[in-house]
């Protein structure tokens, strides 16, 4: 194995596994896997008082929006965790190839991130009795991982700005407030005012959740393949934009020797 | 009468420092806001006879909750994270007149959430609201704000054996919101539900004010409210007894 390599798999998953040191199941199971599901029911049962949407509306939008919570926390906390435990600049100090260093931190991320949605969106869509079609689940699947890498494309953005910044978890939070609004995920586009819908196409999760809701009324992987591919853009731009902005972030720190600020 | 004022000095003190807290003073107030904006949005596009003035103030408790569910839960174990719990405890005051000011603080900051909600609502969205029974509205979110501090000092002592007890804190944000009829009407939850609401101070603190507000009778719900967050302080005054006696038998009090 190359050294990028093993820095990018071996690094990566090192890193995930200790920055999160402290994800116990008594943490991983309240804050991934149940949160989630109150989310769904929570916007399903306004959906039902409001008499806008189906369930599978809301299952849908909001199980792929709640990836948002593991790939944006986890990617700052991927600095903000290393500063926290005084890391940070042995980790900036050293020569490492920077590109398989912050990406190979964001495979176990992106990868957690769909597995959170998946589970959200099996065990949502049993809970209000929303049916998928068999023939969707693959596609469901591929959908899932495709939101998740944007959403971390995202992610790698705010774990830049926590090089700067003290409070990312107010910031990761923020930003999973816009996703919420925006991206469709509990209103329909076309309700939102139209500045509104027309930035949401910037954004992670709106392409994917579009092609989810068409995936699951049964459209094929083909009908949905220009949406999947929207969506892989805006993750590709924002995971490049946060890769320049850690190496800026990363030369700012250096010069005003601001790296250990916190 | 020194109770009292030992109450009122450590609500102002945790209360300055809850408005300079990023996380506390900014954070959870504008966390709430954001899903009251979708929702704002949802009962908008939709065609429910509920009005956006229900939603208003729906949205409004949900971010009273918010500011207490998610800090509350920890406030113990901040203390112990810096290094104060121990002379906190050994003070010759009762303990629960020193931790249930910090959630006196965190409901405190729920006044700020509601009044940030509803002109959000009033500037955002246009939502008119006019207050019915103004003296008893006020009332009303007085006595939610105790009995929000009563829930959320229950939790604070209840959790202070778990490592994790932020996210049990966050973990009851969500079920709260849809359990106590924020946004959602009782009548449409299941009705093994029903019970589960009927004891949360929340559910009765929410009737108390959206009556008060559109026009009702908010005085039983009020009532139920205030009782209930008593109960919350009895219980949890009778669990601090017993954390700390335990703590003090395992000489794990500043164990974190």
């Amino acid at each position: 194995m190359t050294v990028s390599a093993r820095i990018f798999f071996v690094g990566g998953l090192t890193s995930f596994r200790a920055l999160f040191y402290w994800l116990t199941p008594w943490i991983y199971i309240p804050t991934m896997l149940i949160a989630p599901l109150f989310q769904i029911l929570l916007f399903a049962y306004i959906g039902r008082s409001a008499g806008l949407q189906s369930d599978k509306f809301y299952v849908i939008g909001n199980a792929l929006q709640y990836a948002s919570i593991p790939c944006l926390f986890a990617m700052s906390q991927s600095i903000g965790g290393e500063r926290f435990q005084d890391t940070l600049s042995a980790i900036l100090v050293s020569p490492a190839s920077r590109i398989p260093l912050f990406f190979g931190r964001s495979l176990p991320v992106v990868l957690n991130g769909a597995f959170v949605a998946g589970f959200s969106l099996v065990v949502g869509s049993l809970i209000l009795g929303v049916h998928l079609p068999a023939s969707s689940l693959a596609p469901l699947g591929l959908t899932i991982l495709i939101a998740a890498f944007s959403c971390t494309g995202l992610g790698l953005m705010n774990a830049a700005v926590s090089l700067r910044i003290r409070e990312n978890a107010v910031l990761s939070n923020v930003i999973f407030g816009f996703l919420l609004i925006f991206t469709g995920a509990n209103v329909p586009l076309d309700d939102l005012p139209d500045w509104m819908s027309t930035a949401a196409q910037g954004m992670p999760f709106t392409h994917a959740i579009a092609a989810a809701r068409k995936l699951a009324d049964g459209a094929s992987l083909a009908d949905v393949k220009g949406l999947l591919g929207a969506e892989l853009l805006v993750g590709a731009i924002y995971g490049v934009a946060g890769y320049l902005l850690l190496r800026w972030f990363e030369t700012l720190s250096r010069r005003h020797a601001s790296l250990e600020r916190s | 009468m020194s109770s009292l004022r030992l109450v009122l000095v450590s609500w102002w003190l945790q209360f300055k420092m809850i408005m300079r807290s990023p996380f506390d003073g900014f954070g959870n107030v504008i966390y709430p806001l954001f899903f009251a904006t979708t929702a704002f949005f949802v009962f908008r596009a939709g065609d429910s006879p509920r009005t956006l003035i229900y939603a208003s103030l729906g949205a409004a408790v949900m971010g009273m909750w918010s500011s207490v569910s998610t800090s509350a839960g920890s406030a113990m174990q901040r203390e112990r994270w810096w290094g104060t719990l121990e002379l906190l405890v050994s003070a010759p005051r009762h303990f629960s007149l020193i931790l249930l000011p910090s959630t006196l603080g965190l409901a405190t900051v729920g006044i700020y959430n509601l009044v940030a909600t509803l002109l959000w609502g009033r500037f955002a969205f246009g939502i008119d609201l006019t207050i019915e029974h103004p003296l008893l509205f006020a009332l009303s979110i007085g006595g939610t704000v105790l009995s929000f501090a009563g829930l959320g000092f229950l939790f604070a002592v209840s959790f202070v054996r778990f490592r994790a007890a932020w996210v049990l804190g966050n973990f009851f944000e969500y079920p709260v919101w849809l359990i106590c009829g924020f946004l959602v009407p009782l009548a449409l939850l299941p009705t093994w539900v029903h019970p589960i609401a009927w004891v949360l101070a929340p559910t009765w603190g929410m009737n108390a004010i959206r009556e008060s507000a559109l026009g009702g009778t908010p005085l039983p719900d009020l009532l139920a409210c205030l009782g209930l967050g008593l109960a919350y302080i009895g219980v949890g005054v009778m669990v601090t007894d017993r954390v700390l006696r335990a703590a003090r038998v395992s000489g794990s009090l500043s164990l974190t």
